[in-house]
C-alpha cells in the first residue's frame, strides 16, 4: 500500500477516533469588559445548510487560551498593535507622510476590516487589506511596499483588525465582487495535494471534531490576524492558508496570490455576522 | 480503515523511543537544580499551590501560576526540558503575596515543579503533569 | 540589543496604604533560547531577558531569574504593597548587557 494512503488512513482515524470529543464549548466573549463579540451566528443562507450556525475558532480553544484573549493586557499581539500605531503616526517616504497624515486617528479606520476583501473601484481588482495598505504606501506617502507577510505589515493589519473589533464581518459578495467569491468558492470546495484534501473536508464536514490531538475549528477568519502560541507572534491569514494547504501536501498559492485573497472573501463570507477578534489569540 | 500494520508498527516504535530516551539524564540535571535550590535540605509538601494547565494546547506558551505564603522564593522547574531551569521569584517586602504567574515552554508532556524557600529556611515543594498537545496542523 | 524590545505594565493609579494590587508586566523579546537551530543548520545564540526586578522607590517588590524556558514575550505577574504614592521601577536585564527600564507612578490615599 502506498504510503499516500497510510496517510490517509491515519488522518481518517484521526477524525473518526476524536468524534464529538471535540465539541466547541459555551463560553462568552467580551474583550477588556466592553467589548461584547458574537461568537456563534446563524449561517448565511449561501452556505445552504452546510453549516447550522457559524461559530468563531475563540470557543475551540482551550481555557487558557480563551482566557489570554478577553484582555488586551494578557493578549501578546497587541505588543505588536502597540508597535504599529507608533508606525501609523511616523513620516514615511518621499511625500513625508504618516497614515495618520491623511487618516488621522487608527480608530478613524473603524469598519475597514469587517468589510475586505473588496473590489477596489479603481482598477476592478479584488483587494485584501494588506493591498489597500500599500497602495497608501506607494501612492500617497512615497515609500516602498512591505512584504505581504512581514512583521510590518503584519502588525498594521493587527492594528486595522483591533479598531474594528466587535463589528460583524460583512463583505460584499455580489455585483464586481461576485465572479471572486465563485472563484474563492470553487478553491473552498476543491481537493489539493497527495491527501486529496479540500478546505471543506476538515472545516465543513469535521469541524468538532479532533485531527490528530488537535481541535478542527470551522476556518473562520474573524480572527485574524492571530497571535498563535505555537509561534508566539502574529501570523497572517493567508499564511495560514499556505500552512493548510501545504499541510495536504500540495504545493500552496503564493502569500497575496489573487487565488487567496478570492478564498479569502469565500471564506470570510462564511463567516458572516461574527464579531472581527483580530488580533485574536489562537494555539 | 487503511492504515497499514507496517505504518502501525513504525508509529509505535518512534513513539517509544521519544518517551523513553531521555529520562535519566533529565533526573540528573532536575537534582542538581533542586540541590544548588536546597543546598541539599530536605523538601516537604504543603503549604504551596502550583497552577498549570492539565492540557496546554501550545507547549511555546503555558500560563503557570505558584503561590506559597510565607515564602521567600520560588523556583519553578520542567523536569522534561532540555534544560530544567524555569525561573525564580524572589519576593522582596513590598510583595503583598508569595505569588508570581508567568508563561513558559514545555518540550513535551511533563512534570513541571515549584519548590520555595520559606521564611524560616525550609523548604516544600508541588508538582502538575502537564500533557502537551501536538497539534494537528502546523502552519 | 534585541530589536524592538518594548516593555508594558499595568498598574492601578490608586490603592490604599497597604492593600494587595495586581501588577502585571510584559515586555517584547524574542528569548531566543540557544536550543535552536537556523536554516543551515547553525545553532542560534541564546539570548534571553535573564533577570526581571520591580521596585518601589528603592525597596524590592520581586527580583526573578528568567531562563530559556521561559516564553517569548516574557509575562510576569504578581501583588505588590506600598506605604505611601510613589514609583515603581521596572528592569529587564537582557543577556547582551542591555537593561530597559519603565516607571508607573501610583497613588495611596
Amino acid at each position: 500500500m502506498s504510503q499516500k494512503y497510510a496517510l490517509i488512513g491515519a488522518l481518517t482515524l484521526a477524525l473518526a477516533a476524536g468524534a464529538s470529543q471535540a465539541d466547541p464549548v459555551e463560553d462568552t466573549l467580551v474583550v477588556n469588559g466592553e467589548i461584547e463579540m458574537t461568537t456563534v451566528a446563524p449561517a448565511p443562507e449561501h452556505l445552504g445548510g452546510a453549516l447550522d450556525v457559524v461559530r468563531s475558532g475563540w470557543l475551540y480553544r482551550g481555557d487558557e487560551t480563551r482566557d489570554m484573549q478577553r484582555d488586551d493586557f494578557e493578549n501578546p499581539a497587541m505588543l505588536y498593535v502597540e508597535a504599529a500605531a507608533t508606525a501609523w503616526s511616523t513620516p514615511e517616504g518621499t511625500a513625508g507622510k504618516s497614515c495618520a497624515d491623511c487618516h488621522g486617528d487608527p480608530e478613524s479606520m473603524r469598519g475597514l476590516r469587517a468589510s475586505v476583501p473588496k473590489v477596489n473601484p479603481n482598477n476592478g481588482e479584488l483587494w485584501a487589506m494588506e493591498q489597500f495598505v500599500n497602495g497608501c504606501r506607494t501612492e500617497r506617502m512615497g515609500a516602498e511596499a512591505w512584504k505581504w507577510d512581514s512583521q510590518d505589515m503584519r502588525n498594521m493589519t493587527a492594528l486595522l483588525s483591533s479598531v474594528s473589533r466587535g463589528l460583524p464581518v460583512n463583505v460584499a459578495i455580489d455585483g464586481p465582487a461576485a465572479p471572486f467569491w465563485e472563484q474563492g468558492k470553487e478553491i473552498y470546495y476543491t481537493r489539493y495535494g497527495q491527501l486529496e484534501l479540500a478546505c471543506a473536508n476538515c472545516h465543513e464536514d469535521n469541524n468538532g471534531r479532533y485531527i490528530r490531538a488537535d481541535h478542527l475549528s470551522q476556518g473562520q477568519t474573524n480572527g485574524f490576524p492571530v497571535y498563535r502560541l505555537k509561534q508566539t507572534n502574529l501570523v497572517s491569514l493567508h499564511n495560514r492558508f499556505r500552512g493548510c494547504i501545504r499541510d495536504t501536501r500540495a504545493e500552496p498559492f503564493e502569500i497575496g496570490s489573487p487565488e487567496f485573497v478570492a478564498l479569502e472573501l469565500y471564506v470570510a463570507s462564511r463567516g458572516q455576522g461574527l464579531s472581527i477578534e483580530g488580533p485574536s489569540v489562537r494555539q | 480503515m487503511n492504515l497499514t500494520r507496517r505504518g502501525a508498527l513504525a508509529l509505535g516504535a518512534g513513539f517509544a523511543a521519544t518517551v523513553l530516551l531521555p529520562a535519566t539524564a533529565l533526573h540528573a540535571a532536575v537534582d542538581e537544580a533542586l540541590a544548588k535550590f536546597t543546598g541539599g535540605a530536605a523538601v516537604g509538601e504543603g503549604g504551596i499551590t502550583l497552577s498549570t494547565p492539565e492540557i496546554a494546547e501550545n507547549g511555546n506558551t503555558v500560563p503557570v501560576s505558584v503561590s506559597a505564603p510565607g515564602a521567600v522564593a520560588i523556583m519553578l522547574l520542567a523536569e522534561g526540558n532540555p534544560s530544567p531551569g524555569v525561573c525564580t521569584f524572589n519576593f522582596g517586602p513590598l510583595a503583598a503575596s508569595q505569588s508570581a504567574t508567568t508563561r513558559i515552554r514545555l518540550a513535551g508532556t511533563q512534570r513541571v515543579i515549584a519548590v520555595a524557600k520559606m521564611a524560616d529556611g525550609s523548604f516544600v515543594q508541588a508538582a502538575n503533569e502537564v500533557k502537551v498537545t501536538i497539534g494537528g496542523c502546523g502552519g | 540589543m534585541a530589536d524592538n524590545v518594548k516593555p508594558r505594565v499595568r498598574v492601578p493609579k490608586s490603592a490604599k496604604a497597604g492593600e494587595a494590587i495586581v501588577i502585571k508586566t510584559l515586555i517584547s523579546h524574542p528569548m531566543e533560547s540557544g536550543q535552536r537551530k537556523d536554516k543551515q543548520g547553525n545553532p542560534i545564540p541564546r539570548q534571553i531577558i535573564n533577570r526581571f526586578t520591580c521596585e518601589f522607590e528603592g525597596e524590592m517588590v520581586l527580583d526573578a531569574t528568567l531562563e530559556p524556558a521561559v516564553s517569548t514575550n516574557p509575562y510576569v505577574e504578581f501583588e505588590a504593597k506600598v506605604p505611601a504614592s510613589g514609583t515603581f521601577k521596572f528592569t529587564w536585564y537582557d543577556d547582551d548587557g542591555s537593561v530597559y527600564e519603565t516607571t508607573e507612578a501610583i497613588t495611596v490615599s
